[in-house]
């Protein structure tokens, strides 16, 4: 294990600062009321202690919408610009446990299997992820479920707050040197002072009310067509109203569109992406039909998606991290944790 | 030329367009340098655009063998087909990129190779077995008996008739079957469904089967099938879903565990038992 560092709270500014030197630096901030990953600046409202920030990293490495490459028309003739993709090198800090886990689920996808997406790739490459541990896990939070560990969050750097110091460890190679890079205004620590803090957090992580969810019962592939044919889907959806709110919050979505829009002088089309949702009935239409008619259908494809085929592709991977965002925000309180509960219900009574 | 990401195309030029049904277009596409734009297997396909109108994926209708140009027989359905049908001309641009999904598997012996081959199609998509067919013909001692049973609504709609009058009726080792939904003056061939005309020939089991057409024909020919004795795993079909990216990311292709533009649009029928019935 790498060596253990900390800084004084009251200096953290001083090491926003020094990182901002050689990249940009995003973390939480204050801004309206709403708590997101924004570019940071000296008079920025940090605040390291909201719980979730509403926007997820996943936005640094996917944005919303994204310009892919510009075409030039000239009669018919066309001319395609590639364009230059490689983005500043960048750090993110503050990023949950939940969040650090939803990122290794959107490498998965566009990274571990060719062709890589090489807008994404490059945005990684790019990035530093600086984590930090979650004092206090609440409510909605159910990463324990899926064995991640609030109080140990990995990626490149891992930071902890604990009483008046930002105690750091660096991860990775890349981890590592960033470290190396404060390390003028670093001290030495020892990473023993944490267990009590750590201890603390997995505590009130185990305890949330979410916590402990049966995804041992029924979430396995052998399982699959028997959870797709469940006659549960036909009443799970009853209350969506097909917003896509839960897709947009998630910090896994990761579904796109590709779309054209004109340069504004009528010679130039700019051919961008933007996220997409499977909750939408426009999403899989086709001139010949839709697959997925009704929002029982789509309703299905997201939690079966993130449950089931994404573990399936990527060993046993879920494609939820149990931010519990989709459940804070639906406009109908409709909730993951009920549905994993049901579905493993059915799977229960299939064994009895 | 690979350009750095699978998502930006190269520039293409229609060499030909070729009416072949009053909603069928066929367009020949080379790269700006009047050369094939990349290398495919059968049953591949491409994401053809045109630049503030629309882009959307086709099969490549020509073989590997044809080591010159690429062949798209196109149906009118939407904003970049009906821009393609009433707008273009030969030597107009299009973009290209690909080529995208898996491919009928010709050089496996344990699938196609050194088979006796029945292709099956219905309408426009007789485009991707063109693909096939014309490999299996420019590689002829490598397969057996070969037969084709086609059909479409009317005569008019029958894709290729030409060819396959001309052509594909006179190989060798070769019978082509062909019929239309229903009667006109100037066909003397078969009046009637595929499914129908299928029982009707009463093919021998002794061959694999490739099947494409619109759902509801595969669904039908294949209860046929199975009731005259052929075996799921010696029937290959294609599914088609709405696609974006073409390379396993944009999810929209995505039905359980396989991405179609990934894992398919190619698959063995018993394949289709193991993922939810979404196509
Ligand atoms: C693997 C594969 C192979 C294929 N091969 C061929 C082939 O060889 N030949 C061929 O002709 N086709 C082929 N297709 C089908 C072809 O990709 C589609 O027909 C494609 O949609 C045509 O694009 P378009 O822009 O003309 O149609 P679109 O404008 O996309 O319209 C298609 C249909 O969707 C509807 N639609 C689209 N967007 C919306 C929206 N936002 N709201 C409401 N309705 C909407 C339209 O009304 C229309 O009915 C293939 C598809 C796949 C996946
Ligand atoms: S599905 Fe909901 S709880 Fe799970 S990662 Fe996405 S937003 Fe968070
Ligand atoms: S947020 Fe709720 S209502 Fe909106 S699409 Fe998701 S499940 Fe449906
Ligand atoms: S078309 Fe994008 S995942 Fe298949």
């Amino acid at each position: 294990m790498s060596k253990t560092y900390k800084i004084a709270l009251d200096k953290l500014p001083e090491l926003y600062a020094q990182t901002a030197e050689n990249r940009n630096l995003y973390l939480p901030i204050r801004r309206g009321g709403t708590l997101n990953f924004e570019a940071w600046h000296k008079d920025a409202a940090v605040d390291l202690y909201g719980l979730k920030t509403a926007n997820t990293p996943k936005d640094l490495f996917l944005p919303q919408s994204e310009d892919l490459y510009t075409i030039k028309m000239d009669g018919t003739n066309i001319e395609v610009f590639a364009r230059e993709f490689f983005d500043k090198p960048f750090a993110i800090f503050g990023i949950k446990a939940c969040d650090i886990e939803a990122i290794k689920v959107l490498d998965n996808i566009y990274l571990s299997k060719q062709p890589v997406d090489m807008f994404y790739k490059a945005r990684r490459d790019n990035a530093v992820l600086i984590s930090l541990a979650c004092n206090e896990p609440k409510n909605a939070c159910f990463c324990h479920a899926f064995g991640l560990d609030a109080g140990n969050p990995g990626g490149d750097v891992t930071t902890w707050i604990n009483g008046d110091n930002l105690y750091i460890q660096g991860q990775t190679d890349k981890g590592s040197a960033y470290v190396e890079e404060m390390s003028g205004l670093l001290e030495a620590a020892d990473f023993g002072d944490l267990s009590g803090l750590q201890a603390n957090i997995r505590e009130t992580a185990q305890n949330l009310p979410y916590a402990k969810l049966p995804l041992d019962k029924g979430f396995t592939s052998e399982d699959m067509m028997a959870m797709f044919n469940s006659e549960q889907w036909g009443s799970f959806h009853r209350a969506c109203i097909g917003c896509g709110t839960c897709t947009y919050s998630c910090p896994t979505c990761s579904c796109y569109d590709i779309k054209d829009h004109d340069g504004g002088d009528c010679k130039g089309v700019t051919r961008f992406r933007c996220w997409d949702s499977c909750m939408y009935p426009d999403f899989t239409l086709m001139a010949h039909g839709n697959n997925r008619l009704t929002q029982k259908e789509r309703f299905r494809q997201r939690f079966m998606h993130k449950l089931m085929y994404h573990p399936m592709n990527y060993e046993g991977q879920f494609g939820c991290v149990g931010c519990g965002r989709c459940i804070n925000k639906c406009p109908v309180s409709l909730n993951i944790v009920k549905i994993i509960k049901s579905l493993a219900e059915v799977k229960e009574d299939a064994n009895a | 030329m690979q350009m750095p990401d699978m998502l930006i195309p190269q520039v293409g030029i229609i060499t030909d367009i070729i009416q072949e049904t009053p909603d069928v277009k066929t367009f020949r596409v080379v790269d700006l340098k009047g050369n094939k734009a990349f290398d495919h297997m059968p049953g591949q396909c491409a994401m053809l655009s045109i630049p503030g109108v629309g882009e959307a994926m086709f099969s490549i209708s020509t073989s590997p063998t044809n080591t010159k140009y690429m062949d798209f027989s196109i149906k009118r359905v939407g904003a970049l087909t009906n821009y393609m049908h009433d707008k273009m001309n030969p030597g107009d641009h299009i973009t290209i990129r690909g080529p995208y999904g898996n491919a009928f598997p010709v050089d496996d012996a344990n699938a196609l190779k050194g088979k006796n081959i029945l292709f099956i199609g219905g309408g426009i998509a007789l485009a991707p077995l063109r693909s096939v067919i014309h490999y299996v013909f420019d590689n002829r001692d490598d397969y057996g008996y070969v037969d084709i049973l086609y059909g479409a609504r009317s005569v008019a709609d029958l894709v290729y008739h030409r060819e396959i009058e001309k052509s594909w009726a006179e190989k060798r080792n070769t019978n082509v079957f062909l019929t239309i939904d229903r009667p006109d003056d100037a066909w003397e061939g078969n009046v009637g469904f595929v499914p129908d005309y299928f029982k009707k020939i009463g093919f021998s089991t002794d061959k694999v089967v490739v099947m494409c057409g619109p759902p509801i024909m595969i669904k039908f020919v294949l209860a046929v099938l199975l009731e005259m004795g052929f075996k799921k795993e010696q029937v290959f079909t294609t599914l088609e879903l709405r696609m974006k990216c073409g390379i396993g990311k944009c999810g929209r292709c995505n039905i359980g565990d396989k991405f179609v533009c990934m894992d398919g649009p190619v698959f063995r029928v018993d394949e289709l038992d193991q993922i939810p019935e979404e196509f």
